[in-house]
């Protein structure tokens, strides 16, 4: 009964969030998003003159090197909070969790702490990812053949 | 028109990610890595390539196609020597995305202090 109670007031006060508003704010934000990603692969395969395919890596080390600058600058967390998945989901967020972890724990130390939590959050992308790709992979070998 | 394409396909998985967020108890970590995941199974029947094919540089942005690349790799490289080419080449096409993440985080934490 107790219990109930405590629960029932705890719903009543904790804050709606509108997730039409989220929904829509992620929407739009991570399409600009993708849209930047295009343009900037269209710059570099006309300026530098490499083909199509290669571009992605270079808009990928681009949008890498944006997120962390602006995490570093503290523009970043204030965006994520506005956008929530809009700037998760790209690949800035992925630069974006490894630069906050290299940033707060670069004081306790260069290895215990630099080296051992640069992955902290970002870790479990790059594990999940690999034994996921390894796992279908062998999948797509044995049934399909390569 | 690939730049609308590009918004659509980026859009929607960026809606997508923000819809598990708001209605589970899920944290950013889950999503991107459900994403992974993700990416890389709908690359089992080479789905993905066609999206981006489709959709251009909207689909090389989120982190679905981090997926797509390490079982990208992967293929190629078995493709040349068998079995043992999944382990050989699964970091070939993204060797250039951690590196640069490993690189750029380290030297730009000596510049910069944690705000807050």
């Amino acid at each position: 009964m107790e219990k109930r109670k405590y629960q029932g007031i705890v719903n009543k006060y904790t804050p709606k969030e509108n997730r039409m508003y989220n929904g829509l704010v992620a929407f739009v934000v991570g399409g600009l998003m993708g849209v930047l990603g295009e343009i900037l692969m269209e710059l570099y395969s006309y300026y530098l003159n490499i083909p199509y395919k290669e571009a992605s890596v270079f808009m990928i080390v681009t949008l890498i090197f944006i997120g962390c600058l602006l995490t570093c600058l503290g523009f970043f967390d204030r965006a994520v909070h506005f956008a929530k998945c809009g700037l998760i989901v790209p690949i800035t967020g992925f630069a974006h969790a490894m630069q906050s972890a290299a940033l707060e724990f670069r004081k306790e130390g260069m290895i215990m702490g630099l080296g051992a939590n640069m992955f902290k959050l970002s870790g479990s992308v790059i594990i999940f990812g690999v034994v996921s790709a390894y796992v279908f992979g062998l999948l797509r070998l044995l049934i399909m053949g390569a | 028109m690939i730049y609308l394409n590009s918004f659509l396909f980026c859009g929607l998985v960026c809606l997508l990610g923000q819809i598990i967020l708001d209605n589970t108890k899920l944290t950013p970590g889950h999503i991107t890595t459900i994403f992974v995941v993700l990416g890389a199974f709908l690359d089992i029947f080479g789905i993905y390539d066609r999206i981006i094919l489709w959709a251009g540089g909207g689909a090389c942005v989120p982190i679905t196609s981090f997926g797509h690349l390490l079982i990208h790799g992967a293929m190629a490289s078995a493709a040349d020597y068998g079995i043992m080419g999944l382990m050989m080449g699964i970091f070939n096409l993204t060797a250039s995305g951690i590196a640069s993440a490993i690189i750029f985080s380290f030297f730009l934490s000596f510049i910069f202090q944690p705000k807050d």
